[in-house]
Order: structure tokens, then C-alpha cells, then sequence
């Protein structure tokens, strides 16, 4: 078994202190959910804090918030999960190779636009100078960085991983996608997502982070049980058979998930298949959703891990998740699963550390 | 294995230019810049309408040109293989850090004032291109991209070798594709990494690098679903290390690159004395290259094993780099060959090592170390060996 013995996430909510865990929920009337940031100064040296893009300052702050609850300086391996990356430096750098005629142009946002930069300053932050790996692939990153992660721990040559997923939404790349209908338009109430029945959901961002490890600790939050991708499904019955195949391999049924976590956002184009899953196979489980306090965002399931594995810690689903009223009667096996615009589909199943 | 570089497409025609000591690079015709009057590039010749046509793809709609490399290159790659038993769970792993610059270059002022580009947003994203190769090549099981800069592709291909250790796949293509882009071109300029001439790797009087494009895959097989008359080689080894040290620089000591060499050594359970030809990064920059040659030394003392850099021949091609270099160290083992490194004169300061300057031919190679270091530090090596079946 693999642990979660460290956890931090930083997103359109207060989630950035541990002691609460969701108790206050952020209302937003606007379609784009940015992070509450946490003052930077207390991550960051005031040099590195002028140069640094913010999805960096993002990335190691989050990583910070992680290795301060582990209780950890310096992780073994790094993997990162990061569907845009460091777009907006590399949109600054184009518009200044433009707006110059491609003469005279300053280096520093082409220096901070690499993908690999959020983890390499996590590893120049915590001098980790040793695995440290990038995963970019919309919304498989965060999975694919989490899978890298379990392969780490089996392999044995780490004691732990520092696995974190990170995206930013800015006004460029919010536009953009919006003139391509993946968001809604005019602005909504991000708490009544579910209920908005038009095209398009609300754009969002956030960086979480975990620390796993091949031993349980006083810290543990739960265990990673399994992670599964697949693409393109052609319906939503063959989406059930992924999730049964995917159970089955844990020796595992449907009755035995005990919340199911569903990344629906609100687009009536994408959501039937979350529909058909609440309706079907998991009529009697008790149902979460979350894209709501965090909008939609290439690694949104690092948000979503964070709120499984803090679940599972305190035996409480917070009422702003609920998607039906049914109560767990015990809290062991909780899978999350998520799709965007139906090619990237997930499961990840984390279980009680006990 | 499949290729498609400024040397040519197909495994023969890169073959063929490396026998002939013949460089792909040369001045820019394709892409639409400024600096074409000033830097040479490993530019595939093929435009755009060419290279469709030869990737055969029906459905064109947004696509890219790093997306048409990757579909062109992929095929060669698969063209052996027998995918008609879908008990072998396939899937793809492929680097890029520069292909989604090409189509954002290119349209950014029409996504930001009108509307007339917008078939192409979707592909301003570095998970386009694996999913186009995806859709072309028929895999449908896991699919992911790696972007970790100049390493991305040699890492796609140490991912893939794990999963397939995990058991978690029977096959998988890894490699990786990258266009050549105006912003690499001001990039890497802005930096002044970049030589006006073609590229002078380890020689003292380096200037830089040459960008370049391509793209290379492998498909990597299980033991259990390899069928012997097609095997290419093994991947015995890999390692990767991160230099903790600056965002574009590599330390000065070598350490870090030292570390990736001796991590993908340990792996194989090879002694240094084993490796008989080192694929080096050898970019042509000042910092990449010393580090290197200081890592070199550092693992294999003052006399390592013949060691050259392609980078001359098809120029930098970043996130692809480590895969058209995978294909290159196969070529050598299979043709017991090591390859020139072209334009070296003198030695570095500070450092004893020199790389070979002539084809080797003849020489029995059963094991070879390819090197791809990255921004953010990021290092890999991998080694591959001969199969005796």
C-alpha cells in the first residue's frame, strides 16, 4: 500500500489552513475561479519572489504547505502533473517577440515558460537532486504524475514522492477557451453549477500537493489503492464497464465504495455521463461532486484527491460536496472519477489507512 | 522505430545522411521569421501540405505541424508491429515541450481579436499532438505526454520501459515529436546560446546550438509479447537526476549529469568499461556541454569510452531530442558504427575529454549510453544493448 502522509491544496476556496476543511465556502459570480493566495513572502526570498511567474510561486508554495505537514525538508522524487503549465510566460514571451519584430527580446518569461520549471523549483526550493519529473497531458497530468509516483514507491529505491498538481487560468487562456465554448456564458453562480443545464462550465485553477510514502505515519491520511485512465469511451455504458473492470481488479464492488467523487462541471454537452453513473451503478452510494469550489482545470483531481484523502482522515463529508443526502454508514473506500469533454476519463481509489 | 529529422523521413534516408557525414542543417525556408537572415536550423524541408500528405491523415481539422512529425514517424515506428491482439494492452508516451508553440505563434492575435482561427485552439496544447498520433495509430490505452524541456523524450521512453516493468502495459510508443517555432528561435537567441554557425559540440570555441524539429519513436515491447524477429535492442538502463541548481543552467561541476549517468549504469548492472559508445547531449552551448564532459569524466575517468554528439548533423531538436538520439545509439549498435562529431577542433579548458571526429566503423558496440538533459535541471540517460537471441 501506498500513503498519503502529507497533504496541501491552495484553490478558489480558504483552504490553506489544515485546522478547517471547508467550513467556510467562497461564492463566486464570475466564470473564472482564481486561488486565494497565500502571502508569498513567508515561501519565497524577496528576489525570488519579484522574478518568479505566479504558477511557480503556486506550484512551490503548495509544495511548501505539503512538506510542513509531513513535517519533511527535502522529499526523495518530485512529480508534477501540469496541463497548461507555464502558458502565461510563454504568452508573454510571444507577444514580446511581436511586439519587438523579434529583436532585443528579454529572456526572463522564455526562462520561467517550461513546463519542468514549477517541479525544478520545488527541487532548487528543497535541493532535491534527484527524480523530479513533469507529466503535461490536459486532464490525464495529475493521474499520470500520480501513477509515476505508485511505480516510484514500488520500485523501492525512494521513501517517498512529493506528487503535486498545478494550473493556473488567466484572462488569455479564459477568453480563448471561451470563444470555444468550453465556458458559459453570461457569468453564473459557481454553487448552483449543477443546476445551470447550458453548454460550457466555469473555468478554474489550484495547486495540490502530496506526500506518499511506503509506511503509514501518525500523519496518514489514507492509502492510494489504484489509478486508472482510459479515452474516448463511446458511451456511458462502456464507461460502467471501465469502473467495474477497475473495482473488480481491487477485488472490490460497487457496494463497497462508500462515496463516490464525481468531477461533473456543469456542461450539459459532458455531464449525461455523471448523470447516468448517480442514476445507475451508484444510486445507492453516498455521491460527491466538487468542480464547484474549484472550477474546471486540467489537474482539478489533485483537488479532488486532497478533499478524498481529508474526508477519509476526518470521517466527515463536508455538506457543500453532497450530491445526495445518503449518509455513508462507514467511510473505507472512496473513488474518484472524472472526464473532460469525454476523451481524458480517471478513477482513483484511495481506502482508510487502517 | 520511426524518424523523421532534417536528415530525412525514415529510419534509411537518417542512416544513409550519417554515413555520408552530411548535415540537415541549413537555412530556414519554411518558417516565417525575422531571424531566418541571421540562424540556420535543422528545418525538415517539407511544408506543412507536404508532410499531410505523406502522414495520410484524413481529418486535418486544427492540427499542427509537430502533430503531422509525430503521425509520420509513429507509423514507421509501428509498421512492425502486430497490433491485431487487443489482449496487448498498447499505449503511448510521447515528450514535447515546443510543438504546441507553432500553432500558438501562429494564431494568438486571431484566438485573442477574432474568430476565424478557433479550429486551432485546442491545439495549443502540449497533449494535441499525442492525441492526434493516438487517434491515427488506432492505440487506445494509456496515453500520456511528458514535458520536462530538453530531456521530454528520452524520459517518455525511461516511462514506458516501467510500465512495462510494472506490468502495467505490453507495448507502448514512446518517443516524442517538436516543430521548429518562433519562440524556440527567440528563445534560445534571447539567451545567446545560439550559434550563427552549425554547431561546435565540446570544441573550446562553441558558440551554441542549432534548433531543430523532428520526431522519433520506439515501440517498446515485453518480453512476453516481443516477437523475436523484430527486436531492436534492449533498454537495459535509465536514470534520471535533477541538478537543483538554476531554471536553464546545469551546474558547473558536472554532478548532476554524473548522477543520471551513474543512476541508468546502476539500473543495467553494466560497469562503465561495458559502455562502447556514448550518444551524447553535446547542444554546442558553453554550460551544457562543459557540464557534460565534466559528468563524462567524472563517471568514466580520463578516458571514457568514444562518445559524440549528433546535434551538428540534425540540430537541437528539444523535447524530440532524446528520441531521435534513441534511434541514432540503435542505429550504431545495430551497424556497429559511431558516429562523428561533426566540427570539433580543440579541447575544452578544464577538461581533457575529446569526442570521436570520424565515423568508426567495425567496432563491435554492444552497449551504448544517449544523454538528454533539459531546463529546470532536468537529466536523463538511458543505455541500450544488443539482443544476442
Amino acid at each position: 500500500m501506498i500513503y498519503i502522509n502529507g497533504t496541501a491544496s491552495i484553490s478558489p476556496q480558504p483552504t490553506l489552513k489544515k485546522e478547517e476543511f471547508l467550513t467556510e465556502i467562497r461564492e463566486y459570480r464570475a466564470n473564472m475561479l482564481q486561488c486565494i493566495e497565500p502571502d508569498y513572502h513567508e515561501f519565497l526570498h524577496p528576489n525570488a519572489l519579484r522574478r518568479l511567474n505566479r504558477i511557480i510561486k503556486l506550484g512551490w508554495a503548495g509544495a511548501k504547505l505539503c512538506l510542513d505537514d509531513a513535517q519533511l525538508k527535502v522529499p526523495d522524487s518530485i512529480c508534477v502533473g501540469t496541463g497548461k503549465g507555464c502558458f502565461k510566460s510563454t504568452e508573454i514571451f510571444l507577444l514580446s517577440v511581436d511586439d519587438n519584430k523579434e529583436q532585443f527580446i528579454p529572456p526572463s518569461p522564455f526562462i520561467q515558460s517550461a513546463h519542468g520549471s514549477i517541479a525544478a523549483q520545488i527541487a532548487i526550493q528543497t535541493g532535491c537532486k534527484d527524480y523530479n519529473m513533469t507529466y503535461a497531458h490536459r486532464s490525464f497530468s495529475f493521474e499520470s504524475a500520480l501513477i509515476d509516483a505508485l511505480m516510484l514507491l514500488k520500485e523501492g529505491k525512494y521513501t517517498n514522492v512529493l506528487l503535486g498538481g498545478v494550473d493556473e487560468i488567466e484572462e488569455t487562456q479564459f477568453k480563448t477557451f471561451e470563444r470555444a465554448g468550453h465556458y458559459k456564458e453570461p457569468e453564473v453562480n459557481n454553487l448552483q453549477l449543477p443546476e445551470t443545464k447550458s453548454a460550457g462550465t466555469i473555468a478554474g485553477e489550484g495547486s495540490a500537493f502530496f506526500l506518499l510514502e511506503n509506511q503509514p505515519n501518525n500523519n496518514t491520511y489514507a492509502a492510494v489503492k489504484s489509478v486508472h485512465t482510459f479515452s474516448n469511451p463511446p458511451d456511458a455504458s462502456s464507461v460502467r464497464q471501465q469502473i467495474f473492470y477497475f473495482l473488480e481488479q481491487g477485488n472490490l464492488a460497487v457496494k463497497d465504495i462508500d462515496l463516490i467523487i464525481l468531477g461533473l462541471n456543469g456542461d450539459v454537452q459532458f455531464d449525461p455521463v455523471y448523470a447516468d453513473l448517480s442514476g445507475t451503478i451508484f444510486k445507492e452510494q453516498p455521491q460527491a461532486y466538487y468542480k464547484h469550489l474549484c472550477g474546471e482545470y486540467h489537474t482539478s483531481t489533485a483537488f479532488a484527491l486532497w478533499l478524498a484523502a481529508n474526508i477519509m482522515r476526518r470521517k466527515e463529508i463536508p455538506d457543500a460536496i453532497r450530491l445526495n443526502d445518503r449518509p455513508p454508514d462507514k467511510l473505507r473506500n472512496i473513488l474518484i472519477y472524472n472526464q473532460y469533454r469525454n476523451v481524458n476519463h480517471s478513477l482513483t481509489l484511495i481506502t482508510g489507512a487502517g | 522505430m520511426g524518424i523523421i529529422s532534417s536528415l530525412g523521413a525514415g529510419v534509411q534516408a537518417n542512416l544513409n545522411r550519417l554515413l555520408e557525414g552530411e548535415t540537415g542543417v541549413g537555412p530556414i525556408r519554411n518558417l516565417e521569421t525575422r531571424l531566418r537572415d541571421e540562424l540556420m536550423a535543422g528545418e525538415i524541408s517539407y511544408t506543412d501540405n507536404e508532410l499531410a500528405e505523406i502522414s495520410k491523415i484524413q481529418d486535418l481539422r486544427g492540427i499542427s505541424r509537430g502533430a503531422l512529425l509525430g503521425v509520420i514517424a509513429a507509423k514507421e515506428a509501428m509498421k512492425n508491429a502486430d497490433f491485431s491482439d487487443p489482449a496487448v494492452r498498447t499505449g503511448i508516451i510521447s515528450g514535447t515541450t515546443a510543438e504546441a508553440m507553432t500553432n500558438i505563434e501562429r494564431y494568438l492575435q486571431d484566438f485573442l481579436n477574432n474568430d476565424r482561427k478557433n479550429e486551432y485552439i485546442e491545439s495549443q496544447d502540449w497533449g494535441f499532438s499525442t492525441e492526434i498520433i493516438a487517434r491515427e495509430t488506432g492505440i487506445n490505452g494509456y496515453m500520456t505526454t511528458i514535458n520536462t524541456a530538453c530531456s521530454s523524450a528520452a524520459n517518455a521512453i525511461m516511462t514506458g520501459t516501467r510500465m512495462i516493468e510494472h506490468g502495467l502495459l505490453d507495448r507502448v510508443l514512446a518517443g516524442g515529436t517538436d516543430a521548429l517555432s518562433k519562440v524556440m528561435l527567440n528563445g534560445f537567441n534571447a539567451l545567446m546560446i545560439v550559434d550563427t554557425e552549425i554547431s561546435k559540440p565540446f570544441d573550446r570555441n562553441r558558440r551554441g546550438l542549432n534548433i531543430g524539429e523532428g520526431a522519433a519513436y520506439l515501440v517498446i515491447e515485453s518480453e512476453r509479447v516481443a516477437q523475436k524477429e523484430n527486436i531492436l535492442c534492449e533498454i537495459s538502463g535509465y536514470g534520471n537526476s535533477n541538478e537543483a541548481y538554476h531554471l536553464t543552467a546545469l551546474s558547473p561541476d558536472g554532478e548532476g549529469t554524473a548522477q543520471a549517468m551513474n543512476n541508468a549504469l546502476e539500473k543495467s548492472r553494466l560497469q562503465v568499461g561495458d559502455i562502447d559508445y556514448i550518444n551524447a547531449h553535446g547542444t554546442g552551448s558553453e554550460n551544457s556541454d562543459l557540464s557534460e564532459a565534466l559528468g563524462l569524466a567524472n563517471v568514466f575517468g580520463e578516458n571514457p569510452p568514444p562518445f559524440s554528439s549528433t546535434k551538428p548533423f540534425t540540430g537541437h531538436t528539444l523535447g524530440s531530442a532524446g528520441a531521435l538520439e534513441a534511434v541514432f545509439s540503435i542505429l550504431a549498435l545495430q551497424n556497429n558504427l559511431i558516429f562523428p562529431n561533426l566540427n570539433f577542433k580543440d579541447c575544452m579548458d578544464g577538461v581533457a575529454v575529446s569526442p570521436a571526429t570520424e565515423m568508426i566503423r567495425n567496432k563491435q558496440i554492444s552497449h551504448v549510453l544517449s544523454n538528454s538533459f533539459g531546463f529546470g535541471g532536468n537529466n536523463t540517460s538511458l543505455i541500450f544493448s544488443k539482443v544476442r537471441l
